[in-house]
């Protein structure tokens, strides 16, 4: 009975919610202040001093860490999507695209003050993770000490992004435009501009101090920088679903079961429902979008609790030096249903762009650098890029630099660099440790995990760096 | 050097209670006051000071450098009316605008300059009773011979050689003497150290090469 009672009220407090963000949303649409947000420069464009091109999460967490900058208060800026407006609307039933949200990152929605907004409607707390694998019993868990803090929050994007229109919409200097389709850049790096120009398919066209190219792993404003791109192509896509779980648990684990094809993943969302990230290989996957809803659970089921053989000279070894799992190892829950519509699949790339900056122009979120799931890093990354641009733009701005020109670009650059490229590298290596069960391999990262899992202080740095 | 100089300078008069301290941390934490550059060659330091609100004069002795100046200036539209560029010398200016400015900032000028007195009494001429000079310039020590000219000149050729004249450059303290004969009393003097390597400006303990000095004049003379 318990749950079924703290379940409805909930479910109602959504379905005001919902409502509320339509209203919200409408006004946000119709905000015809642009004409008044920016000025006519001679040469016939539009001038803002910031615009930002992509309005994601991490575009949209921009302009809004920008547009808070009190010393950045009169300054005028643009956030350009190419999408149409569209209202968001928070379901009764969860969405399924969830992130993993580290601690700096709710630093980030603190000091815009959505993070109360975004907790009061849901998010999942997870207390402890566990990472396991198939080729050997070694395993690492990852919590504070008894469980007394979260190591994470699970949070859909729906949540967030309406969280962060929210915010934007009621920055003052702060404007969007919908279905902005962007035809050309011009920088001053490479042609004879002194600052940005947007052009856009209507032929208008945009000039500004510092345009923050935001616009995803394609982006349009890398491709007109001089930068070199890196990209591994992994042969993997990643398949999402929403699950409800067989019995109604204190769902504050996250699991992680590395796979001889990929990696799987549980991330919780309430007492009785979870979210599936699987990467998994192109062709797994696209049969897996096909089966039907039984047999699917079916496959996850499977996917966490079935025993492999293990390694038997990697056991013996991990008992020789007394490095055995013992008692730390814990069951995820059963699944015994998937959510209509909510299985979905996308293909998985890293990309390494080896400079974030030109003159006037900067990288921020997986236009900069995109990393495979499996570490829940990739929108923390861009938001971690978010809050040391706006510093470093506010920076510049107070001690009367130009926001486009000067040397607060670079050290935008080396900060971020130094903080992404060893994430970077870390989560290319397990990835490549793990889609073998070659001897050494397995070896290595069974030897690993045990070691890193019996050293506590190791295991508190490894946290405290995810956390960053 | 404006990482350093122009914090120095917008802190500076928020000490000195120039600047309205209701104003700080705002996008013009300098607004209303009156700022004279001398020897503001290019523009490189008066275009910060006008971003950040103050209504800032720069003056140069070189017509070439005032063209230039203007030049950039219009670059960027947003600095708009409030920085100015005058071809003159100090000692002329000082007949058309005496006591008209909140305060006076020279930097990296003194060191070429051989009549220090009279430049200096000049700069103090043009400040309002209260009023603030800042300068930023290279001691005479050997340190700053070999790093100013050996190293800047001749080395790394950071600056043209012949640039400078060590024997030209000035201690603090023949600095601060000076000012007080002006009617000056310093109220700061920080050391400023160049990495040539990562090209950044950090402040330093070190006044052995360059140094900033902040001074306020006195309230009469």
């Amino acid at each position: 009975m318990a749950p079924i009672m703290f379940l409805s009220p909930v479910t109602m407090a959504f379905s005001n919610v919902s409502k509320k963000l339509l209203m919200s949303h409408a006004g946000f649409i119709c905000n015809s202040s642009l004409i008044q947000k920016c000025h006519q420069s001679t040469s016939g464009s539009q001038h803002y001093d910031i615009i930002i091109a992509g309005g994601g999460l991490v575009g949209t967490a921009m302009a809004c860490a920008l547009g808070s900058a009190k010393v950045l208060s009169e300054k005028k800026i643009l956030l350009l999507e190419g999408a149409p407006a569209k209202p968001i609307t928070l379901k009764d039933t969860y969405s399924n695209r969830v992130s993993a949200i580290n601690h700096a990152s709710v630093e980030l929605f603190k000091h815009l003050s959505i993070w109360e907004d975004i907790r009061g409607h849901r998010v999942q707390e997870v207390r402890k993770m566990q990472v396991w694998e198939t080729c050997s019993d070694s395993l690492i868990t990852f919590s504070e000490d008894d469980l007394s803090n979260p190591v994470a929050y699970i949070i859909e994007n729906d949540l967030m992004m309406w969280a962060l229109s929210k915010c934007n919409e009621n920055i003052p200097n702060s404007s969007v435009r919908y279905s902005a389709k962007i035809k050309d850049y011009a920088f001053p790096h490479s042609s004879d501009v002194n600052t940005p120009e947007v052009l856009l398919e209507t032929g208008e066209k945009l000039s500004c101090d510092l345009l923050i190219g935001a616009d995803g792993i394609n982006s349009k404003v890398r491709s007109k920088m001089d930068t070199m791109v890196e990209r591994t192509d992994y042969n993997q896509m990643g398949v999402v679903a929403t699950l409800s779980l067989s019995d109604p648990t204190n769902n504050i684990v996250a699991w992680q079961r590395f796979l001889p094809d990929g990696v799987i993943a549980l991330l919780p969302l309430s007492e009785s429902t979870s979210s599936l990230v699987w990467s998994t290989s192109v062709e797994k996957a696209k049969s897996l979008i096909g089966l039907t809803g039984d047999s699917f659970v079916d496959a996850v089921n499977e996917a966490f609790l079935k025993e492999f053989p293990s390694n038997p000279f990697v056991e013996s070894l991990l008992k020789n030096l007394n490095l055995s799992p013992g008692t730390d190892k814990q069951i995820p829950p059963s699944i015994n249903g998937v959510q209509e519509n909510s299985r979905a699949a996308f293909p998985l790339g890293s990309i390494n762009v080896s400079r974030y900056v030109n003159d006037c122009v900067a990288l921020i979120g997986d236009a900069a650098h995109r990393v495979h799931p499996l570490a829940g890093q990739g929108v923390n990354i861009g938001f971690g890029d978010v809050q040391c641009l706006a510093d470093q733009v506010a920076k510049a701005a107070y001690q009367g630099s130009h926001i486009g020109k000067g040397a607060h670009l670079k050290v935008y650059q080396s900060e971020r660099l130094y903080e992404t490229l060893p994430k970077m590298k870390v989560i290319h290596f397990m990835h490549t440790l793990y889609k073998t069960s070659f001897t050494p391999a397995v070896v290595l990262r069974s030897l690993g995990l045990s070691l890193v899992q019996s050293m506590p202080l190791v295991k508190k740095q490894l946290i405290k760096r995810a956390n960053s | 050097m404006n990482s350093l100089r122009v914090p120095l300078i917008r802190d500076g008069l928020f000490q000195t209670g120039a600047a309205d301290s209701h104003k700080k941390n705002t996008p013009r934490p300098l607004e209303g006051l009156q700022i004279v550059d001398v020897g503001c060659g290019g523009g490189l330091l008066s275009e910060p000071l006008a971003r950040l609100g103050a209504s800032v004069t720069g003056i140069d002795a070189s017509a070439d450098l005032i063209e230039v100046a203007q030049r950039h200036a219009k670059l960027d539209p947003a600095l708009g009316s409030r920085l100015n560029y005058i071809h003159t010398a100090a000692e002329t200016h000082v007949c058309e605008a005496p006591e008209k400015y909140d305060a006076v900032v020279s930097s990296e000028v003194i060191e070429h300059i051989h009549d220090k007195n009279f430049f200096l009494e000049q700069c103090v001429k043009l400040l309002k009773p209260k009023g603030s000079i800042f300068l930023t310039t290279l001691n005479r020590t050997t340190e700053s011979w070999l790093g100013g000219i050996v190293a800047a000149e001749h080395l790394l050729n950071l600056v043209p050689k012949g640039t400078h004249q060590w024997e030209l450059f000035i201690q603090p303290v023949e600095l601060q003497d000076i000012l007080e004969k002006c009617g000056c009393s310093t109220k700061l003097i920080h050391g400023m150290c160049y990495n040539p390597l990562t090209d950044e400006w950090k402040w330093s303990k070190n006044v052995k090469i360059n140094y900033a000095l902040h001074a306020v004049k006195a309230e009469s003379n």
